[in-house]
């Protein structure tokens, strides 16, 4: 059903930057979602008008008892419903962009200014200032970018608008047409003489249907929701061990630490595989620091592989994320 | 219909965008193209053969839907979406040119594709000024043509051959209706994103031109006071 290739593009990006839920979120209105809509559009729905017969010989009674049914074709409203689920990912993803892009340029004037010989005070200030807005960015030791602080509060906003954009249009629904498609309409309006019955064409599929991408949509409020709580415990942890955290001393940490293999946040800068590993910090805040042990720790301690992570990169193997999705980017599905 | 040529085009567009400029693209790209190739089409597909009038004299029913409709919404939407986009053109082809120019005297002339100076600023700028001009232009030419923004479902037409004034009725005017004002509102969201790159872009010029003015004014005074030292 039409040209969806642009927009997978985008939510394919965002499947990377995203934690695990919300891979598993991503794939659901993959498949369920877009293959549905192509499948049934044309099919079931395609015939929906010329099938939709009134017993009636009155021109014009089908076309206004159509019109009352059937405000907006479910399909239709699908379309819709889908397109307005995703924006919020997307302005997450724009988010992202925007930070790789600031950091890729604070790397490419920080180089610029340590390549000029002289020992000015101003080269140092502005060194110092560049090297302060890039800690703010918080990268990890693999070049990739984490998130915290602004693109933290995106990412917990846009799940939230997700959800209730989710749940306004599934109540949308219900108060529209319910969740069943009976086969009778019986609609009174001018011109219709008396009240006439319509017969709905392929009422019992379209049920099918629609109760089909009813259970999608309560699947996807579900994973949104227990996202939001996941992100929360996160937060919540983090912070009740951040004031225990001044005790542990700040570890050096190195490329070939097997750390960087949890995925849950991490986002590639630039172009991915490409960029350079990015040189520690040692000026790390002791929440900074306390994340990366957590993560560490977690990671030692869990007995086997959580389902959704890839093997480690070093072994040089790429898992597709889902059926359809481009093999030269790193996927974690 | 293909839109791919076009989608391609666009994207060529996005590296010698501002940050306003990417998100108005990807608004076009994901509200007006995706929405009108997966939806709106569908929704105005059989459009004459449901539009029905309540008469049997054969020619009356063409006569008033072509009364009624010169061009349909669809296509007009369509249309818009070609004129809306094509100014971004001369920003692709300007650079085009100067990179050609840049081959044949083999020196750089744009610092960087990011950056926008000189002649490319002034391409940008008309451009913008433009595509916002398309934008109000289709927006008042669909209320002037369809008297509003909403699709009736009952119109009345007494041209010939009608014999008398009949009814006719249109198909889906409540699905048409919402699409229509969905188009009407993400033009809005449009212009309003042209209007702010505009004043983005004057903003930052007027301020770059005054740090100039600026900072030479105070090497100028500096280099009295050294001659004076000197």
């Amino acid at each position: 059903m039409g040209d969806w290739g642009f927009l997978e593009k985008l939510l394919d990006q965002v499947q990377e930057h995203s934690t695990v839920v919300g891979k598993i979120w991503l794939t659901v209105l993959f498949i369920f979602r877009i293959l549905i809509l192509g499948l049934a559009g044309e099919s079931v729905w395609g015939d929906e008008q010329s099938d939709f017969e009134c017993n009636t010989a009155q021109p014009g009674c089908t076309n206004v008892c159509y019109d009352q049914a059937f405000p907006i074709s479910h399909i239709r409203y699908w379309v819709l419903q889908f397109l307005f689920v995703s924006t919020p990912t997307l302005v997450y993803l724009g988010h992202v962009i925007y930070l790789s892009r600031r950091e890729e340029r604070l790397r490419q004037k920080e180089g610029e200014l340590r390549a000029l010989p002289a020992k000015d005070p101003r080269v140092e200030r502005a060194l110092a200032t560049i090297e302060r807005q890039m800690a703010k960015i918080s990268v990890a030791e693999d070049g990739r970018l984490r998130i915290r602080g602004a693109l933290m509060g995106t990412y917990v906003a846009s799940v939230l608008c997700k959800s209730v954009l989710e749940a306004g249009f599934l109540y949308g629904q219900w108060r529209l047409y319910g969740w069943t498609m009976e086969p009778v309409f019986v609609c009174q309006r001018a011109p219709c003489p008396y009240l006439v019955d319509c017969f709905v064409s392929r009422p019992t599929e379209k049920t099918i249907f629609i109760i089909f991408m009813l259970v999608v949509g309560l699947i996807s409020l579900v994973l949104n929701v227990l996202e939001l709580a996941h992100l929360l415990c996160r937060c919540l942890s983090r912070g009740m061990r951040s004031p225990r955290g001044q005790d542990t001393p700040p570890t050096q940490r190195n490329s070939s630490e097997p750390y960087a293999d949890q995925v849950f946040f991490y986002l590639p800068v630039g172009d991915g595989p490409s960029s350079p590993p990015c040189p520690t910090y040692n000026g790390l805040s002791s929440s900074e620091q306390n994340w990366a042990n957590l993560t560490t720790e977690e990671r030692l301690a869990s007995s086997r592989a959580p389902l959704f992570l890839d093997p480690p990169p070093e072994s040089g193997q790429k898992s597709p994320s889902r059926p359809n999705s481009s093999a030269s980017k790193k996927q974690y599905v | 219909m293909s839109w791919t040529f076009l989608r391609d085009l666009l994207t060529g567009v996005n590296k010698y965008s501002t940050g306003i400029g990417r998100i108005w693209l990807a608004v076009v790209f994901i509200f007006r193209l995706l929405v009108y190739v997966v939806a709106a089409e569908h929704v105005w597909k059989d459009e004459q053969k449901e539009f029905e009038c309540n008469v049997n004299q054969p020619g009356c029913e063409n006569v008033c839907f072509d009364h009624f409709f010169p061009i349909s919404q669809v296509r007009l939407w369509a249309l818009q979406l070609i004129m809306v986009s094509t100014p971004s053109l001369l920003v692709v082809l300007h650079v085009a040119y100067h990179e050609g120019r840049e081959k044949r005297h083999r020196k750089r002339l744009y610092v960087s594709p990011g950056m926008m100076d000189g002649g490319l600023w002034y391409t940008y700028f008309i451009s913008l000024i433009v595509k916002t001009g398309f934008e109000i232009g289709f927006l008042v030419l669909f209320y002037k043509l369809y008297d509003g923004f909403s699709v009736p479902y009952l119109m009345k037409c007494d041209l010939k051959p009608c014999p008398n004034t009949v009814d006719c009725f249109i198909s889906k005017p409540t699905e048409k209706t919402i699409f229509i004002l969905f188009l009407v509102i993400i033009s809005c969201l449009c212009i309003v994103l042209n209007f702010i790159e505009l004043s983005f872009l004057v903003l930052k010029c007027l301020i770059k031109c005054c740090v100039q003015k600026y900072s030479k004014s105070l090497q100028s005074s500096a280099c009295e006071r050294h001659n004076l030292i000197c």
